[in-house]
């Protein structure tokens, strides 16, 4: 039996970090749910970030959270861009998760050739940095992750709920036709929620580079636990990816200290099909 | 060059002789590098073709094809590699387990009404995880990976790669006639349709869970064998690298770009993206390959959404149509294409009919009772749309079935062709108890119905559309149910139509499409769902002609319509229900003139008016 210190301090490790896969999932959620594309490219998106915002800080030698300043807007073009691309073709579910499952891999080809397959770890001075409280420990780069996942998911609760912007949004995911029916831009709308989405992506990106040893063939690890983020938590949903990823994160780092650390993948996916098969309405 | 023709035999000896020639090729003297890359080649050709059996046809897009190949890596690499046990029998068994997980997956999540298509992709793909995750655990791998050096595979050929050649070889050849046989099976017709409308499928007959759950395991078996194999050829292997994502995004890409409602597509597919790939190791380009690849899948996606073969695909299906009608004789009467048919409503056919069924006058019916709703009760999480609803049909009469809007008209049909389950009362036909069934056996029951908004099928053809529902409904052959299909789309004046896809019909001619799957199926009780509206006064009076022909021929009907005078017109009795319950039934001319009846649709009069 471990000790009880040692279960309190896994599962604060285990909730901060599911703010991570909150924040991850976020931006992936809004997409499917509002949009209709399930963006595989999140993914691709999210580790080119990570990298970027690794190369930014090592060749200037400043702190990586400058990158914040540069990457989201930078990415929230892209997105937009990419979103403008399958509106022109448009595409099923299935066809955007395909052609954004291509998008993937080109740029996983492309990290793979500028920062080959190597690891690479981003250094900075707060690197070390740790809260303490009462013996349970915070960590800076998690902590800091955590609170910018519950920063984003407020600030997409508050435009969804409150602006004009956001009510548009649900209207055209509603009804795409009656909406613009009824004045909306869609092609507008639809761009900047894309880019948003993309934006978000980029976020979660320097969150990744500062917390992990970064590496291509880790993209693709994140796809399993991150969707059984969205699902649990709801498409299109503000705050559910975050509660959900902190109920992943929990049970994933209790399921590391009772039983092994190698079993913690079958965590997030035993909790979705559980779900999916007892509470299908709820998803 | 034609080297698929549509002949219905051409394909499965054009297989055999493909086969017989590249089991020649151990003996051309070809280095271990080339058979093994041909190995490759038919390797991927066979995982592919597994893969889109079930997912391909039915459109349920698996991505946890990895799952059925480890499952089979894994039963050879334990069972062979650490047990010792011999070769050949534990890749049947690699076979039957794969095939089993296959079966039992999809037993546990087609019982969810919502997992559909991307959901159960997602699904599958985290079966996959916890796979791997319980492989890397137990003492199955355990975490270093399974060596397989010392297992002994039966002699085949003159060297050791050429006997895997020809080991996958056997397997591709099996794969190929496995894949081309569903494409023009009953099995593969209705995962089409399960593909284009799953809900209308069931509605019409078709088996969807059973259906898919056949077809799930074909397609995981056939993976398992291919795993089986692979674990010795590669005599090598670990957890990681056995459920990567790399085996189910590779099986979509191959399928895709081959054309996956093709039989011979993913074999193109896998052909074309293995050589791309082996190029680009050649040149010691892995990672230009990579990027050509996601190059290639998003140009595909863009411009060729349906395959190298798709086009093909709807053409053989077209083309086959098409012989049918010739070897039928169907008038092709395409001069009045886009004028609606009229009927010659067989006069004598009728009377011969109604006094079959005692009485010459059109308002009188049998005394017998065919369906019978006894404190039918519908609710949807509170919203009660039935209300102990009562009513009765009687063989062989046209029951008008009239209500407001939201009245409940559309859900009783729901209901009674089982789409809906009832949350209360009792539904009988001909006596017997059908409210517990499921749609599909309501359907071989003797239960049709049309649709209000058109639901065909929509990647077959006029033709297979018909057929399709007559050999369900009917519980016959495709071939047995030819005739049916084709006497049925002659009946509503599609004969001309019979190999055209439904996006070629317009509006009045998909409706009649609706009323030709219906008859197809010989129904004892028919259920119009508004087949009017949208017509034009001529459209009107031919649909008119035709009921009262489907009338004459002793079918029951019950009529869902707003077009008053189409009512009238028909109906031998008419039914008004209001909020889900009974309001008046009877004569059409008195139920017209019930005060309750009017007051319904056209609210109450004002007491000082």
């Amino acid at each position: 039996m471990p000790s009880l210190h040692l279960i309190i301090q896994s599962a604060v490790s285990g909730l901060l970090l599911g703010g991570l896969y909150g924040l991850i999932g976020l931006g992936l959620g809004l997409s499917w749910g509002l949009l209709g594309q399930i963006n595989l490219a999140h993914f691709g998106f999210l580790f080119l970030s990570a990298y970027l915002s690794y190369q930014f800080s090592t060749t200037f030698a400043i702190n990586p959270l400058w990158a914040l300043c540069i990457l989201p807007p930078a990415f929230f073009a892209i997105g937009a861009g990419l979103h403008a691309l399958i509106r022109r073709f448009k595409m099923t579910p299935f066809n955007s998760l395909l052609l954004t499952f291509g998008l993937t891999v080109i740029v996983d080809a492309l990290i793979q050739w500028i920062w080959t397959a190597d690891f690479r770890k981003l250094e900075y001075a707060q690197s070390n940095l740790k809260l303490e409280l009462s013996g349970i420990y915070l960590p800076y780069a998690e902590s800091l992750s955590f609170a910018l996942s519950v920063l984003c998911a407020s600030a997409v609760y508050w435009v969804m709920k409150r602006t004009d912007m956001g009510k548009a949004v649900r209207a055209i995911a509603q009804d795409p036709q009656m909406s613009t029916a009824f004045g909306i831009n869609q092609k507008f709308i639809t761009m900047c929620l894309a880019g948003t989405c993309t934006a978000l992506a980029a976020i979660a990106g320097i969150c990744v580079s500062l917390i992990f040893t970064l590496n291509p063939s880790q993209l693709y690890t994140w796809i399993g636990v991150v969707f059984a983020v969205v699902m649990l938590g709801g498409l299109g949903s503000a705050f559910g990816p975050l509660l959900a990823g902190m109920l992943i994160g929990v049970s994933e780092s209790i399921t590391m200290v009772f039983i092994a650390p190698s079993w913690a993948p079958i965590v997030s996916f035993t909790l979705l099909i559980g779900l999916l098969l007892l509470r299908p309405d709820k998803i | 060059m034609k080297f698929f023709p549509m002949h219905t035999n051409r394909p499965l000896f054009n297989i055999l002789v493909i086969g017989l020639l590249l089991a020649w090729v151990p003996w051309l003297g070809l280095s271990a590098f080339w058979l093994s890359f041909f190995y490759l080649i038919l390797y991927w050709s066979v995982l592919t073709l597994s893969w889109n059996v079930f997912s391909g046809y039915s459109g349920y897009f698996s991505f946890g094809h990895g799952a059925f190949f480890g499952i089979g890596i894994y039963t050879v690499a334990y069972m062979c590699g650490q047990l010792e046990m011999s070769f050949l029998p534990m890749v049947c068994l690699a076979g039957a387990l794969a095939g089993g997980a296959g079966v039992a997956l999809g037993a546990l999540v087609f019982r969810v009404k919502r997992v559909r298509g991307e959901l159960f992709a997602l699904l599958t793909l985290a079966v996959t995880f916890i796979i791997a995750t319980v492989v890397l655990n137990t003492p199955i791998d355990g975490g270093p990976g399974v060596y397989l050096n010392s297992v002994q595979v039966p002699k085949l050929g003159p060297s050791t790669p050429a006997t895997f050649y020809l080991l996958i070889l056997i397997l591709f050849v099996v794969a190929l006639l496995v894949s081309r046989y569903i494409s023009t099976s009953k099995l593969g017709v209705a995962l089409f349709a399960i593909h284009d409308d799953e809900d209308a499928a069931e509605v019409m007959g078709v088996p969807t869970f059973k259906t898919k759950l056949a077809a799930l395991f074909i397609s995981s078996s056939m993976a398992g064998i291919a795993g089986g194999i692979h674990a010795v050829f590669v005599s090598y292997v670990t957890a990681n690298e056995v459920f990567s994502i790399n085996v189910p995004l590779f099986v979509v890409l191959m399928s895709i770009l081959g054309g996956a409602r093709h039989w011979a597509g993913p074999a193109l597919g896998a052909v074309v993206i293995t050589s791309l790939q082996y190029l680009f190791t050649i040149g010691d380009n892995a990672l230009m390959g990579k990027m050509a690849l996601g190059v290639i899948l998003i140009l595909v996606i863009l411009f060729k959404p349906d395959g190298f073969l798709g086009n093909r695909a709807k053409a053989n299906s077209r083309k086959a149509a098409k012989q049918i009608a010739d070897s039928y004789g169907v008038r092709s009467n395409s001069a009045h294409q886009d004028t609606p048919t009229h009927f010659h409503v067989d006069h004598q056919h009728a009377h011969h009919h109604a006094h079959m069924g005692e009485s010459a006058g059109k308002r009188q019916h049998s005394s017998e009772v065919l369906l019978s709703a006894k404190d039918l009760c519908m609710s949807f999480s509170g919203l009660k749309v039935l209300q102990n609803l009562n009513l009765e049909i009687y063989s062989g009469e046209i029951l008008g079935l009239l209500g407001p809007n939201g009245s409940g008209k559309s859900t009783f049909i729901n209901v009674v062709s089982g789409h809906y389950k009832a949350t209360g009362g009792h539904l009988s036909l001909s006596g017997v108890e059908i409210s517990e069934l499921k749609a599909h056996q309501i359907a071989q029951q003797g239960v049709a119905r049309t649709y209000q908004i058109p639901r065909p099928f929509t990647n077959l053809t006029v033709f297979e559309n018909t057929r399709l529902v007559a050999s369900y409904a009917r519980g016959i052959s495709l071939t047995q149910a030819t005739p049916f299909a084709v006497e049925a789309l002659e009946k509503v004046g599609l004969g001309s139509k019979i190999d055209a896809l439904p996006q070629d019909l317009n509006l009045h001619q998909r409706k009649f499409l609706e009323f030709a799957r219906a008859l197809a199926a010989k129904p004892k009780l028919l259920m119009l769902d508004e087949v009017l509206s949208g017509l034009t006064p001529s459209e009107i009076q031919s649909a008119i002609d035709l009921i009262l022909s489907i009338k004459a021929q002793g079918t029951t009907i019950l009529f869902v319509e707003h077009v008053m005078s189409a009512v009238m017109a028909l109906a031998d009795r008419i039914a008004v229900i209001n909020y889900g319950q009974l309001l008046a039934q009877g004569d059409p001319q008195e139920v017209m003139r019930n005060p309750q009846v009017i007051t319904a649709y056209l609210g109450k009069k004002l007491d000082n008016a």
